[in-house]
């Protein structure tokens, strides 16, 4: 039997102390109105304990200012919860411009992770110290979600939609990487760990073991694996439109209207193409469900990334975040 | 008033004899005791799956049973204790018996109907049990798809329409209570005299009218998917799993309330009468029923916190759940101002409405937690979630329904019930409770995942608590199943009025006879005036 008795979980994260800040003033909060009603209770049922069966307490109706006092108080209170609290969320929802990108795959029961480089795991994730870490995400099957405790994060993963979430590790060590919405007969075993490293280590960790290229080198050898480049020719001139310099940017659709060129378009247009076309191009793009996995997917999106504007022009802010091309690092 | 002579008195239990009067019955008071009898057993199955569940959490391997029948065994225990325990629990048994008597009225508007309820339940339930021992089904009672709707191999359908069937039993109840409260109220019961169990009662209705079709809903689409492949949640077939939950908890938040507004109507009656005073602020009382079941309506996207559902949509949530927590404040310290200068009795009821306030309060304010978006991330889809709603539904709830259980004992059955024991079994259930769920409040924020059948050794001592508080807690609710089935035979004879309450069910005989009132009541005083009581003097069962 574990004799370890953990009473709070460690910081690990730059948004760690800020969530546990928030949870002391909560707890405050909590603590002062828990001892209140039950020192109240306690003390009138003792003070006016009945006496005699006998016994008529005189009439109180209520009170209009206590009334207010009580609903005000509380409500000013949790006003304070709710600005504190929506700040913090917008934060964990807004990743910092230049944080790394890694791609994760959830699926029946076990974490797949892709790094930029090439380097691909499974129910782990080796990251450096100090820098913040942008994770794009998707399921093969069910409904997942990536939680690190250490870290306070905590975001569902689903299938055919990517989600994101991100953290700064401030602390070197080994974290817990659970599967936090419930998944089927493994759920509990859909578990990892988090490795934060210092960053000397964490590029000798990049540079040791067998890759097979960069996420967007794989992406480039698919692309002409499954012959998309017949079509898709860098001079415009194939039969679907060009991708070169598309990431990011705006694509006037046949029927009107126009869509941004992000992560979910790209797999949308790979696995239901005709969902959207692209104005002036007909519809003669054959799905890919099937036929390309959800890391393929990620393999490919990323080429596109790497082909498209250079991030100094990409002025579209959510979608070019952190997606900067292999080589810059 | 009670003599020997009373034994042989007529009452609506002596009337008639054998399983056709109670089969067939269409007294609301007989339909209470049917729901009783039948919520007793789906407790008490729900309470063994909760049983095998904490005792294979004792260690963090999986040695009990295999992941499969571990994830069976939590769904089956949310399912049979939401839709098949708590839902019915207080409106279907307390209120089905009360409510009519406490406004004078000699029977629920639509007494057939009232009947059709209690059959729609148990045959909603005989479905869900089917597919427990046909094989059991294992996507939790929240049933998310795309998980339910192509990727389990369990019995799905049959228990997704077992609860589609006792919904309708629920809603039924609900239009009945709403038409009775309306129309049946004695002469002189004005909406401001009825009492506040009515009144929660009421508010409850609405919630079950309007909240309950949207389930049914949601189930009609969830069996479309999965039985002719429609479109509609998967997104393999183009569909939204999220879109799932949003139906999902349209319902299932309010659900919520359906369980805690009645059983928070039962305390204003407790603490009234057990502190012999009107209950504090009456109108803040009674609107913020309303007001919990209207703002109930508007805060289901906080379930959805990390489901991609977009950032504003989570302010505009959070937002609105903070309203919620303002009518729960009033309640808790208007109950707590009536002990205030009252005659306070320990008798066990008002033990149980003190447990209820406590842990109601505990509940009620980590749900301030949960509500915030920061904090929600790191603990949603964590045992601190679940600590907090089993303080909401266990603490508060199936505390007050016990109380009101022991409360109304004597009307219903003319026995008092041994007020030792029933003391010594509230204190343990209050002790084991918060044994069983305090460490998980812990367990919640340091990370522990819900619904995990094996887990990081770190987490075993306080599941080794939590598991030795449920130990406490089913003792704490076997005694009191012993001890009420010994009274029917054994108990001292109830008065009329034993506790010196003034609703108009202790102005009848106990038991009351088949049409409650000899002569229709006429009300001229506003509830819980106990000069009235006090004038006619009180005997003491």
């Amino acid at each position: 039997m574990g004799t370890k008795l953990p009473l709070f979980p460690v910081q690990a994260s730059t948004i760690a102390p800020e969530v546990d800040h928030l949870l002391y003033f909560l707890l405050a909060v909590a603590v002062f109105f828990t001892l209140l009603i039950f020192f109240s209770i306690f003390y009138f049922a003792v003070r006016y304990r009945r006496r005699s069966e006998q016994e008529l307490p005189h009439v109180i109706h209520g009170s209009m200012t206590l009334e207010i006092l009580w609903s005000v108080i509380p409500f000013g209170l949790t006003m304070v919860m709710f600005t504190w609290g929506a700040s913090i969320y917008f934060t964990q929802n807004v990743p910092p411009h230049d944080a790394l990108t890694v791609y994760a795959v959830g699926k029946q029961w076990m974490w797949k992770l892709q790094h930029m480089e090439g380097q691909r795991e499974i129910n782990e994730l080796h990251i450096p110290v100090g820098r913040a870490v942008k994770l794009i995400m998707t399921s093969e099957d069910v409904i997942h979600s990536f939680f690190v405790p250490a870290f306070r994060t905590k975001q569902d993963v689903l299938p055919g939609k990517y989600s994101m979430t991100w953290f700064q590790p401030t602390k070197p060590g080994k974290y817990h990487l659970f599967c936090a919405e419930y998944c089927g007969t493994k759920h509990s075993g859909m578990i990892g760990w988090v490795y934060v490293m210092e960053p000397q280590d964490y590029q000798t960790w990049l540079s040791g073991g067998a890759t097979t290229g960069s996420l967007a080198e794989n992406g480039q050898k698919l692309f002409q694996e499954l012959a998309c480049a017949n079509c898709h020719k860098d001079d415009g001139t194939g039969r679907c439109p060009k991708l070169v310099g598309l990431f990011g940017t705006s694509v006037p659709l046949t029927g009107g209207g126009s869509v941004k060129a992000d992560e979910a378009y790209i797999r949308e247009s790979i696995l239901n193409p005709s969902a959207k076309v692209v104005s002036g191009y007909q519809p003669v793009m054959p799905t890919f469900q099937g036929l390309v996995t959800e890391e393929n997917v990620l393999q490919l999106i990323e080429y596109v990334k790497s082909i498209g504007p250079k991030p100094a022009n990409a002025a579209a802010p959510a979608a070019s975040t952190g997606s900067s091309t292999p080589k810059n690092r | 008033m009670i003599t020997a002579a009373a034994q042989e008195r007529e009452h609506y239990l002596n009337t008639s004899y054998g399983i056709k009067s109670w089969l067939l019955t269409k007294d609301h008071k007989r339909i209470g005791l049917l729901y009783l009898a039948t919520i007793t057993l789906f407790f008490f199955l729900g309470g063994a799956f909760a049983t095998l569940i904490r005792i294979e959490l004792l260690t963090p391997q999986g040695d009990l049973v295999s992941s499969d029948t571990y994830n069976k065994l939590f769904t089956m225990h949310g399912v049979i204790m939401v839709f098949f325990f708590l839902i019915p629990s207080v409106p279907a048994t307390l209120g089905n018996f009360f409510m009519p008597m406490m406004i004078g009225a000699r029977d629920l508007a639509f007494p057939k109907i009232n009947l059709l309820s209690w059959y729609l339940l148990v045959v909603g339930g005989l479905f869900t049990l089917f597919a427990m021992f046909a094989g059991g089904v294992d996507t939790g009672w929240t049933f998310y798809t795309p998980y339910s709707t192509t990727y389990s191999n369990t019995w799905v359908i049959a228990t997704a329409l077992g609860i589609f069937i006792s919904g309708f039993s629920s809603i039924l109840t609900g239009l009945n209570f709403i038409v009775t409260v309306h129309r049946m109220r004695a002469p002189g019961m004005t909406w401001f005299r009825l009492p506040l169990f009515v009144w929660a009662n009421y508010a409850t209705s609405l919630i079950q009218v309007l909240g309950t079709p949207v389930l049914a809903v949601t189930i009609v689409l969830l069996f479309c998917e999965r039985v002719f492949h429609m479109g509609i949640f998967d997104p393999a077939r183009g569909g939204d799993p999220v879109l799932f939950q949003h139906l999902f908890w349209f319902y299932s938040h309010p659900a919520v309330y359906i369980m805690v507004l009645p059983a928070m109507g039962v305390i204003s009656e407790l603490v009234s009468v057990f502190s012999r005073k009107p209950v504090f602020g009456y109108g803040f009382v009674a609107f913020s029923s309303v007001a919990i079941a209207v703002l109930g309506f508007l805060v289901w996207g906080h379930h959805l916190f990390v489901s991609t559902q977009s950032v504003y949509a989570g302010m505009v949530f959070s937002f609105l759940s903070y309203f919620v927590a303002i009518p729960s404040a009033i309640k808790v310290f208007n109950w707590t101002a009536t002990l205030y200068k009252g005659s306070i009795s320990f008798a066990t009821p008002m033990l149980y409405a003190f447990g209820f306030v406590g842990l109601f309060t505990i509940g009620g304010l980590t749900g301030l937690f949960v509500a915030c978006l920061g904090i929600d991330v790191h603990v949603t889809d964590t045992y601190f979630v679940v600590a907090h709603f089993h303080y909401i539904m266990v603490g508060g709830t199936i505390m007050a329904y016990l109380g009101g259980l022991h409360y109304w004992w004597p009307k219903m059955t003319g026995r008092m019930y041994p007020e030792a024991w029933a003391k010594l079994s509230a204190l343990v259930i209050f002790l084991g409770f918060n044994l069983t769920f305090f460490p998980q409040f812990i367990l919640g924020y340091l990370g522990m995942p819900r619904r995990y059948h094996v887990y990081p050794e770190e987490f075993q001592v306080l599941h080794v608590l939590s598991t030795a508080g449920a130990s406490v807690l089913a003792v704490g609710y076997v005694i009191p199943m012993v001890y009420f089935i010994w009274s029917l035979r054994y108990g001292q004879v109830a008065g009329a009025n034993p506790w010196g309450a003034t609703g108009l069910e202790w102005k009848t005989a106990s038991p009351p006879p088949l049409h409650n009132f000899d002569e229709t009541p006429v009300v001229t005083h506003d509830a819980y005036d106990y000069s009235t009581v006090m004038e006619e003097g009180i005997e003491v069962g």
